[in-house]
């Protein structure tokens, strides 16, 4: 009560005239008109993510987007540890679900469910990751990034900028995927390429690491984070560290459209999250209509894309509505 | 207080109180229960090398000073004064967590919330602000409100149910992780917040909890300063107030301490309260530094304050430790984790080496302890 009055006493005291909800445009989502009148089907999707991921936040409403048009139910769960995201996919078989959506980040670990939801005769489509492992599972197709050729283009565009040396920040160590990205950018960059632990969970060591690693190494003229929001962070460090380095970051979000668009990165490498989802529950939705099958049994690409500061203006307003 | 030999009608409730002190007392680390009748030993004058050698914190500022030689050797850019901002940056944001967390370790009690609270801190301020199109100021004062809540809510759920505060903190924890997330989503669309930076307010607030000092041609961030602050505080709370005697008494043994008259559960809130007042700064300088707030932020920084008050001398087992060791247990964690970039060693060990600099320090820290207790 008093925290009631106390807030509501504060509020009369000051409002912002500038930014804010006030200043939010109204933004306009998909799936508002009339979908398909199939029989409604259940799909569930089970991921590998952490908790509070962006970047999963956006497969789902690609995936939820599509589920609206399909008149789909669409459940999802997720758990970082392999053996319990393992477990939900168990959970997912038993309650019978029409479709199952998988992602592979640790294959050894999937193999065993997957192949259950496959004898149950659930069909499977696998995203994101794990690519090659998806058709030996018995998954319809898999919907995705390859990892390596989204690095190997990173390196391409690297050389293309001119750079020298790069320093690539793995933001969750030992995770497959990431080291993965950095492996292909090395592959192909021609300058010199370092990498960097720094624990992702925590902003300030974030920084703070990054700005030691400028500073113990001034010649670094280009750093490339993993995710989004690291590279607001390093734009920060390098600020910091007085250097001159350029910033550039795998996927996208509002803030890293903004440093496009204002400079302070260089360029970033969408592997569009939301095409994952949709295309996933799509995809099984048309297996369960007419039986098709898509890719052909190869992995359908859906990166990467690389964007820069000309790209911008199309796509902020569907960055700032969470959907790129 | 002398102990009265004589049992006196009068002196027989007082002898009683000063058996319950010193018991109380002896565990929380003064060492002399019982020693003598006639003059008091407390009261006992020590020359100041001997009083510095019983002090919990002095293996961790060897240890500080080892860790720093080795890196100055090691690391040929960590003795630059920028490098050096930059380690005392990353041990602040550590270092006003940690000393309201070594209090309330001296305090017998711990909170495995922190991590997240700090999170939650900073999430309810930039929320409410752009959800209310408020001065960003009122969002700061909504969330310190909210965060006391919850330090509140941890010390009131302790005292009521006398359940293991591990338990009951680690309930807090994962409530307050789904939440974080629940609720971001639920009202920003996304798991992280929208950009308040162009909103009325922003920029002093950003002065006080995200600035940058010049002193010279260096730059201090203002963290700095709010860790050292609380420090000063924490110490003359611990050894100048009566409420400093309260908190080692309840670590010492919470019986015994309310045998004597202490204050149990309300010492306890307050250590909570402490904690939360550390989570809402630390919390707003996230908010101000960054602009944007991730919900899935703050998972396992919680350990990460309590080993850096475990390294500055505190016990496990509550009663006895400082502050000042625990700001140097967050400066030992700062320069490690910062020293083995600037010394660029194989990326891939950096846990590796951050775990075994750190079980080093610890060990010099017990050994130095045990040599100083065993010489006074």
């Amino acid at each position: 009560m008093a925290v009631a009055l106390t807030s509501a006493a504060l509020l009369a005291a000051g409002c912002s005239s500038s930014g804010g909800k006030g200043g939010e445009e109204n933004s306009s989502g998909a799936g508002g008109g009339k979908g398909v009148n199939t029989p409604r089907m259940t799909i569930a999707m089970v991921s590998h993510s952490g908790e509070g991921d962006t970047f999963w936040d956006i497969v789902q409403s690609g995936a939820k987007d599509a589920a609206r048009k399909d008149n789909v139910q669409f459940d999802y769960s997720h758990d970082d540890e392999a053996g319990r995201q393992a477990q939900l996919v168990q959970s997912a078989i038993d309650k019978k679900v029409d479709g199952l959506i998988v992602t592979l980040a640790k294959p050894d670990a999937m193999k065993g469910a997957v192949k259950k939801a496959v004898d149950a005769g659930i069909p499977v489509i696998t995203i994101n990751s794990g690519g090659e492992h998806s058709a030996g599972f018995g998954a319809i197709s898999h919907i995705g990034q390859d990892e390596a050729i989204a690095g190997e283009a990173v390196g391409d565009e690297l050389n293309k900028r001119d750079r020298k040396k790069a320093l690539c920040v793995i933001h969750e160590q030992g995770n497959v995927s990431l080291e993965e990205r950095c492996a292909g950018a090395k592959k192909t960059f021609d300058g010199e390429m370092s990498t960097l632990n720094v624990d992702g969970t925590n902003m300030p060591d974030v920084q703070s690491s990054v700005e030691a690693k400028l500073q113990s190494d001034s010649d670094i003229d280009t750093v490339l984070t993993l995710g989004a929001p690291f590279a607001a962070t390093s734009a920060k460090a390098k600020e910091k560290a007085g250097s001159k380095a350029e910033i550039d970051t795998f996927d996208l979000n509002a803030q890293v459209v903004k440093g496009l668009k204002d400079g302070s990165f260089g360029f970033a490498v969408d592997q569009q999250p939301y095409l994952q989802g949709y295309e996933a529950v799509d995809a099984l939705w048309l297996h369960s209509y007419n039986a098709n099958e898509l890719g052909g049994g190869k992995p359908v690409l859906t990166g990467p894309a690389v964007v820069t500061k000309k790209d911008v203006p199309r796509l902020e307003k569907y960055t700032k509505r969470g959907t790129r | 207080m002398t102990a009265a030999p004589t049992p006196t009608p009068s002196g027989a409730p007082g002898a009683t109180e000063e058996n319950a002190t010193t018991q109380a007392g002896g565990t929380a680390g003064s060492g002399g229960a019982g020693k003598t009748a006639g003059s008091d030993e407390r009261l006992v004058h020590r020359p100041l090398l001997q009083r510095l050698l019983g002090r919990p914190e002095l293996g961790a500022v060897v240890g500080a000073v080892a860790v720093f030689v080795v890196f100055s050797v090691v690391a040929e850019s960590f003795l630059r004064a920028s490098s050096l901002s930059t380690v005392l940056y990353a041990s602040s944001t550590l270092g006003i967590m940690a000393v309201p967390v070594a209090l309330l370790m001296i305090g017998g009690e711990f909170d495995l919330s922190t991590g997240v609270m700090v999170t939650t801190s900073s999430l309810v301020s930039s929320m409410f602000s752009y959800q209310m199109t408020a001065n960003v100021w009122v969002g700061v004062g909504v969330s310190l409100l909210v965060t006391l809540g919850i330090g509140l809510f941890n010390g009131y759920m302790l005292v009521r149910t006398k359940l293991p505060s591990f338990i009951i903190t680690l309930g807090t924890f994962l409530m307050l992780t789904g939440l974080n997330l629940g609720l971001t989503k639920l009202i920003s669309g996304t798991v992280s917040t929208k950009t308040i930076s162009d909103m009325e307010g922003f920029a002093s607030a950003k002065a006080l909890f995200a600035s940058e000092l010049s002193i010279g041609p260096v730059g201090i961030q203002v963290t700095v300063v709010w860790w050292l602050g609380l420090v000063v505080l924490a110490t003359w709370l611990l050894l100048r107030t009566k409420a400093g005697n309260w908190i080692f008494a309840v670590g010492g043994g919470q019986h015994t301490a309310r045998a004597v008259g202490v204050p149990v559960a309300r010492t306890k809130i307050g250590l909570y309260l402490g904690v939360a007042l550390g989570a809402w700064i630390s919390g707003q300088h996230l908010l101000f530094n960054y602009d944007v707030v991730q919900s899935g932020e703050g998972v396992g920084n919680e350990l990460i304050y309590i080993a850096a008050a475990v390294i500055g001398g505190c016990l496990l087992t509550g009663g006895y430790g400082s502050a000042v060791g625990a700001a140097v247990g967050a400066f030992i964690f700062g320069m490690t984790s910062k020293g083995i970039v600037y010394a660029q060693w194989e990326p891939d060990w950096f846990k590796f080496f951050l775990g075994a600099m750190l079980l080093v320090a610890v060990l010099l820290n017990a050994y130095i302890r045990k040599r100083a207790e065993a010489n006074r």
